[in-house]
């Protein structure tokens, strides 16, 4: 599983983060850095959770 | 999976109905949907129609939830500019543009509408704005390039909706006065102390913010259908001439068509804490009012936030039965995008908290603040600190303490 991020249409909003901290991060400069861009198969549910509750729609998932 | 039901119909197209359409098919509900929509559009999502999109940056492909591949993946049956008319939630009937159909199941998202100003019905220049079309045609009125546009701006009601209004357009070259009746804006939600900070905000950007005064009367020039804004007179006799007026006064919850029902309706479709409001019939989004047992409160909510979950909810909820049904409680939160600020709020602020900035300045726009009182922490609100803000919803969600969320903003600084 790969992640990835469309920066076009990133807002931070970080839901991404509470919902997985262990991939996604936004920092103090208030950007979205992605810690893990090939999280393990268990995290799967936490990502897609990632993708479908982004409110810009920003975050995918390449298999 | 749940064999009890064959049919389900979900009346509002919105963001809320098209989780629960989402979600039922996530869920592995293998029969029919039917999502029935008022307007003319497929699904879109409505945070963008205050911001970037009123403002040309972004277009109608950005806005749009549903297009013709999702349809045909969800295999839903989707009835745009169609109507709910009325309710039979004994019988299982629905009326529809005044055509009864059975449903098996129900879920009601038929959402709000905005309140508007009495005598403006038809003034040319007179705007509220909810949906895509209101975007786009105070989109149209609003300076552009290449177009003069409206030149005065007034923003009635500064709100979240009217504070976005007159952020995108002060950006776009209006000269913006923004009227509020209450002392501060928001101080509804934020209190009176975080409230002035949303005020020095604006006034810092050159709008022009009254508060503390309602308006007493819409000026127009013409008559009939040829009717056309030219100010407004408010309360305290002043008054403000004005090309442009858009009014973000609140909404009232689509529920007349439910009357005589059998549903209770008290300013919303009332639920139990699990989103039911009868059996097979569950409600989400703006319209429904359900008792949040984190709170113990009846409440309503409008954000973007908890239509996304309630719709999800509501859609688990009718495929469970009453044993398995789980409550339905969430930390609010939302966000608003004002200027180049990104404020946002979770959990509660009463106007009665103790308010502490603990990070960050006020002064400098960018900080966090806490709400609480009696020991138990509340709400946290973020001016430009996401990361800090989803941290401390986090602690919100778990229940802690004031002092526990000291502890986690004393690793902030």
């Amino acid at each position: 599983m790969r992640v990835v991020v469309d920066y076009d249409l990133c807002e931070s909003n970080a839901i991404c983060m509470q919902i997985a901290p262990d991939v996604f991060e936004v920092r103090d400069d208030d950007f979205l850095y992605v810690l893990d861009e090939n999280p393990s198969e268990d995290r799967r549910a936490a990502v897609e959770e990632s993708v479908q509750r982004c409110p810009k729609q920003a975050i995918a998932i390449e298999d | 999976m749940p064999t009890r039901r064959d049919a389900v119909t979900i009346v509002g197209a919105s963001l809320a109905g098209l989780w629960a359409a989402e979600t039922l098919r996530r869920e592995g509900f293998e029969g029919r949907i039917s999502l029935v929509g008022d307007e003319p559009h497929a699904p879109y999502d409505r945070p963008p129609l205050s911001k970037k999109y009123l403002a040309g940056a972004v277009g109608r492909d950005r806005v749009d939830l549903l297009g013709p591949d999702k349809v045909a993946e969800l295999d839903l049956d989707l009835r745009l500019g169609c109507r709910a008319t009325g309710l039979d939630v004994a019988g299982h009937v629905l009326e529809v543009d005044g055509v009864a159909e059975p449903f098996d199941g129900l879920v009601i998202a038929t959402g709000a509408r905005c309140r508007t100003l009495p005598g403006t019905d038809g003034v040319a220049g007179v705007h509220v704005l909810r949906t895509v079309d209101d975007a786009d045609a105070i989109a149209a009125a609003l300076p552009a390039e290449g177009r003069d546009g409206a030149r005065r701006v007034v923003v009635v009601g500064a709100g979240f909706i009217g504070a976005e209004v007159a952020s995108t357009a002060v950006d776009a070259g209006a000269e913006v006065t923004m009227v509020e009746a209450l002392d501060e804006p928001f101080g509804r939600v934020l209190g009176a102390e975080m409230g002035a900070v949303l005020a020095d905000l604006h006034r810092s950007h050159g709008v022009d913010l009254r508060t503390g005064v309602g308006v007493d009367e819409v000026l127009v020039d013409g008559t009939g259908d040829e009717r056309r804004v030219t100010g407004l007179c408010l309360a305290d006799g002043t008054e403000l001439a004005a090309d442009l007026v858009v009014v973000g006064i609140g909404v009232v919850p689509n529920v007349e068509w439910l009357e005589g029902s059998g549903l209770t309706v008290d300013g919303g479709v009332v639920c139990d804490e699990t989103c039911l409001a009868a059996p097979d019939v569950v409600a989400a989004g703006d319209v429904a009012r359900w008792t949040n047992p984190r709170y113990g409160e009846s409440v309503r909510v409008e954000h973007w936030d908890n239509a996304v979950q309630q719709g999800a909810h509501a859609a688990r909820r009718l495929l469970a039965t009453d044993e398995e049904a789980e409550p339905f409680a969430p930390v609010p939160w939302f966000w608003s995008d004002q200027y180049d600020r990104k404020l946002q709020l979770a959990g509660r602020a009463h106007p009665d908290d103790e308010v502490r900035v603990v990070t960050g300045s006020t002064d400098e726009f960018r900080f966090v603040a806490f709400y609480g009182r009696d020991g138990r922490f509340g709400g946290v609100l973020g001016m430009n600190r996401p990361r800090h803000l989803m941290q401390a919803k986090a602690l919100l969600d778990d229940g802690a303490s004031w002092d526990d969320a000291l502890a986690l903003a004393a690793d902030w600084e």
